[in-house]
């Protein structure tokens, strides 16, 4: 390798699939070719479902592997090669980003826009990982936080993601529940 | 052999202590206050007809008398976790605080670390640390499902853990669960009297005193640290405890547990162990028709920075 070819791998860093990188404040401070900022992950949040920037304030924002996003409330190193840092948050990286069922479970209920309130049936379909057919939905298409009511109050289940009068229901295998439906 | 027989020389009421060693436990679930309120989920399972008992001594945990503890809305939204009764008290003793550095080094899959971040409101960071890697992705499992965003998962070897990888080089607190012969789980799971050996006693007490001493040596003067075991063996608990008295800078001190405890042995097998490790909790399941625990607080010597005494702010509180 030629002396220019190693600079210019130190000037133009890469995704490291083994570490966790701390996301850049602003697309003006990336380093690495496609990673998300944190501005856009939180104009992100509160374009798709209207959770403001201040639920996020106390928290970074973390990448390992490919696009996917770590959110984390702690004290760490600026890269950190750990097991994990926080919990997986957004996967990014792709055309349309998508939550994780954990991040809309823990955040999830500050949502305002982009929620779809299922009945009791919907919900217990929803978490065993069925899809369904829901025309009467005039919201956008593309991932929905999906949520239900729970003594009285709404909570959000996870993700789905509604294309063509159809809620795909997007949770994971090893979370997915046979529940009774309770009325 | 059954390795109940050795320990009846160590209980008041063997009759009683066999009796309950007998009964299967209840499944039990601890209420994750980061996701919902005891109230809260008392309220959805009676929405749904879940069968609930509450726990005398801690209104976050309930027995569910037909088992089934994932099968429910509340599992599902992270609001409950399965936790034997016992298992909540090394977090008890514990007694994280919101901001504080802990260290879980012996953590999956992760009842313990998951009910530290709950203790410290998800703020400040948990290190959940374990050497086995299967069992780690329990314990991200775990931790995901319960919504915690204050840990960090590291894959060490307790016994010499690196803080390098760390943005800080000590901890407030620590929690020593360790790997034991665990008898003290036998309601649940009786296959454990018949894997039992002497010589795995003898090896993981190996074990637990090299995690006890780095746990020490990681914590900062004037923290915390907690040893726990679900084991009556004294070679894993007291002679645990006077071997790291005696080669670390640290005292085990009072602390209270809110059920019915008899104090550590200083005697068993010839041995005899400081006198301080009656400090230390037994936990015998016909005190309070509980599984078997073991439990210790010890205090770090040397002088405490300006961020206090952990023991002592405690004590104040």
């Amino acid at each position: 390798m030629s002396d220019d070819a190693r600079s210019a791998e130190v000037d133009a860093p890469t995704n490291d699939g083994q570490q966790f990188d701390r996301l850049p404040a602003t697309p003006a401070d990336r380093e690495v070719e496609g990673r998300a900022s944190r501005e856009e992950v939180l104009d992100w949040w509160e374009e798709r479902f209207e959770i403001g920037r201040e639920v996020f304030a106390e928290y970074s924002f973390w990448e390992k592997g490919a696009g996917k996003v770590w959110i984390f409330n702690g004290e760490a190193t600026d890269p950190s090669e750990v097991e994990a840092v926080g919990m997986t948050f957004l996967r990014t990286r792709q055309e349309h980003w998508k939550p994780t069922g954990r991040a809309v479970s823990r955040f999830g209920a500050r949502a305002t826009k982009n929620v779809i309130e299922l009945d009791p049936e919907q919900a217990a379909t929803f978490a065993a990982g069925d899809d369904q057919d829901i025309p009467e939905w005039d919201g956008d298409w593309g991932y929905l936080i999906a949520t239900h009511e729970v003594a009285g109050e709404s909570v959000p289940i996870g993700v789905g993601l509604y294309l063509y009068d159809e809620l795909r229901s997007v949770v994971p295998k090893g979370s997915r529940a046979d529940l009774p439906v309770v009325e | 052999m059954n390795p109940l027989d050795r320990y009846e020389s160590l209980v008041d009421d063997v009759d009683a202590f066999r009796a309950a060693c007998d009964r299967p436990l209840p499944s039990v679930v601890r209420t994750n206050r980061i996701a919902a309120t005891p109230a809260r989920v008392r309220e959805a399972f009676d929405e749904a007809g879940v069968a609930y008992e509450p726990v005398d001594w801690h209104d976050g945990l309930f027995r569910l008398p037909d088992g089934n503890p994932g099968g429910n809305w509340p599992y599902v939204h992270g609001w409950t976790h399965g936790q034997e009764e016992v298992s909540v008290l090394p977090a008890l003793a514990l007694d994280p605080q919101p901001g504080e550095r802990v260290w879980d080094a012996c953590a999956a899959p992760g009842s313990k670390t998951t009910q530290i971040a709950d203790a410290m409101d998800d703020e400040g960071t948990v290190v959940a640390n374990d050497n086995n890697l299967g069992r780690l992705s329990a314990l991200r499992h775990n931790a995901e499902r319960l919504g915690i965003t204050n840990s960090i998962v590291t894959n060490q070897d307790a016994r010499n853990f690196s803080t390098k990888p760390l943005a800080f080089d000590e901890f407030d607190r620590a929690l020593v669960d360790a790997p034991c012969s665990c008898e003290g789980t036998c309601r649940k799971n009786p296959d454990v009297l018949d894997q039992w050996t002497l010589d795995h006693v003898h090896a993981v007490a190996g074990i637990q005193k090299g995690v006890l001493a780095r746990a020490v040596q990681a914590t900062r003067p004037g923290g915390v640290v907690v040893y726990s075991t679900c084991t009556f063996a004294p070679e894993e608990n007291e002679a645990v405890l006077d071997h790291v008295l005696a080669s670390e800078d640290c005292e085990l001190v009072e602390f209270d547990l809110p059920l019915e405890t008899d104090p550590g042995v200083t005697e068993w097998d010839g041995e005899t162990y400081d006198e301080s490790v009656t400090r230390t909790k037994r936990v015998y399941p016909h005190r309070n028709d509980t599984g078997g625990f073991f439990c210790a607080k010890l205090r770090v010597g040397g002088e405490s920075d300006e961020s206090g005494d952990a023991v002592d702010r405690e004590v104040a509180a």
